[in-house]
């Protein structure tokens, strides 16, 4: 089993790097997660981050790319509905990188 | 005798195998999908009641939790917990699990 | 994604959920179907009303409760949900005791439309 450490703090995580638990999840363990991808958080990343983590909590499932766009645009506004707004967010894919940095397992239906 | 139904009475007949066999005196343990036979309303209703005035019926509560079936228990049925569980093996001379 | 020919999927659920396998399995392949936009529609008959069951409490059996991902599936443009009336009355239920808006029918009605796929998989 791989592990992150974050604030002194060790968290388990697949071979990939994504949590193992989704309640270790904290804002910090977000931040450190974003780090490894390379992606710098501002507000609108945010956005995309706690979208995810409400629809999980409803769900129970990451939401397929088609999925979060067309429920993006629906809460966010139609101009963020789009999967170019999403990729400039997170260039190697929201599904990819958004839920890692949300602390959700990879999407099911993500091909 | 203590004997554990895990399987759905619409499903298998695994139950009714069990009560044709079961001695006087017994108890029956629902577990897993065995559970849904406790509850009102579903076909087997009667031949369960039957059952309940020959045995001691049991229905494991995590598992009618988990199926959203906890609050449809019919009258007579005991529920318990995983403690419950071990200490109706315990209590008993022998089960016997009927897969 | 290429424009294929659209299909008519029917994904057919008979089983419980939890006690075994089955009923998640599906839902994880009607979500993954769900990316090559075919028409897809899901029946419960049989013990697999049961799947769409209000008010499921796993903690106790340590178990994912994956009932409230039968409501996203509105979101993944699945919207024929079919459930056998049968069924439901054998086992106690009403439509109010399920957690998704779906279609009540008849074994009669089922089996017709049953007919008019292309693809049937059954768990």
């Amino acid at each position: 089993m791989a592990s992150i450490e974050v604030n002194g703090k060790s968290y388990e995580t697949d071979e990939e790097g994504y949590l193992t638990n989704l309640g270790d999840w904290t804002e910090e363990v977000g931040k450190y997660l974003a780090q490894t991808e390379s992606v710098e958080m501002t507000e609108a990343h945010w956005e995309v981050i706690n979208f995810l983590r409400d629809y999980y909590n409803e769900y129970q499932i990451a939401p397929a790319v088609r999925v979060l766009t067309k429920a993006i645009g629906k809460k966010l506004g139609a101009d963020k509905g789009t999967s170019q707004y999403l990729y400039e967010l997170f260039p190697y894919g929201p599904a990819k990188q958004a839920c890692k940095i949300a602390g959700l397992a990879k999407p099911t239906g993500c091909v | 005798m203590l004997h554990i139904v895990n399987k759905s009475p619409a499903e298998r007949n695994t139950l009714d195998s069990c009560l044709r066999v079961a001695q006087e005196g017994g108890a029956i343990l629902l577990i897993e999908d065995g559970v849904y036979a406790a509850t009102r309303g579903n076909e087997g209703e009667s031949q369960l009641r039957d059952a309940l005035s020959r045995f001691k019926v049991y229905a494991l509560a995590p598992d009618l939790e988990a199926r959203g079936m906890f609050d449809r228990v019919m009258e007579g049925v005991t529920t318990v917990d995983y403690g419950g569980f071990v200490d109706l093996v315990a209590e008993h001379k022998n089960c016997q699990s009927w897969l | 994604m290429s424009e294929g020919t659209v299909k008519k999927f029917m994904f057919v659920n008979r089983k419980a959920p939890y006690g075994t396998v089955y009923a998640l399995e599906s839902l994880e392949v009607v979500l993954i179907t769900a990316a090559f936009d075919q028409d897809v529609s899901l029946v419960f008959m049989d013990d697999g009303v049961f799947q769409l069951k209000k008010g499921q409490q796993t903690k106790g059996i340590e178990n994912k409760n994956f009932s409230p991902t039968y409501r996203a599936l509105d979101g993944y443009d699945i919207e024929k949900l079919y459930v056998e009336a049968e069924a439901m009355a054998a086992r106690g239920l009403t439509e109010d005791d399920l957690l998704v808006d779906v279609t009540v029918m008849s074994r009669a009605e089922l089996g017709k439309l049953m007919e008019e796929q292309d693809v049937v998989l059954t768990f």
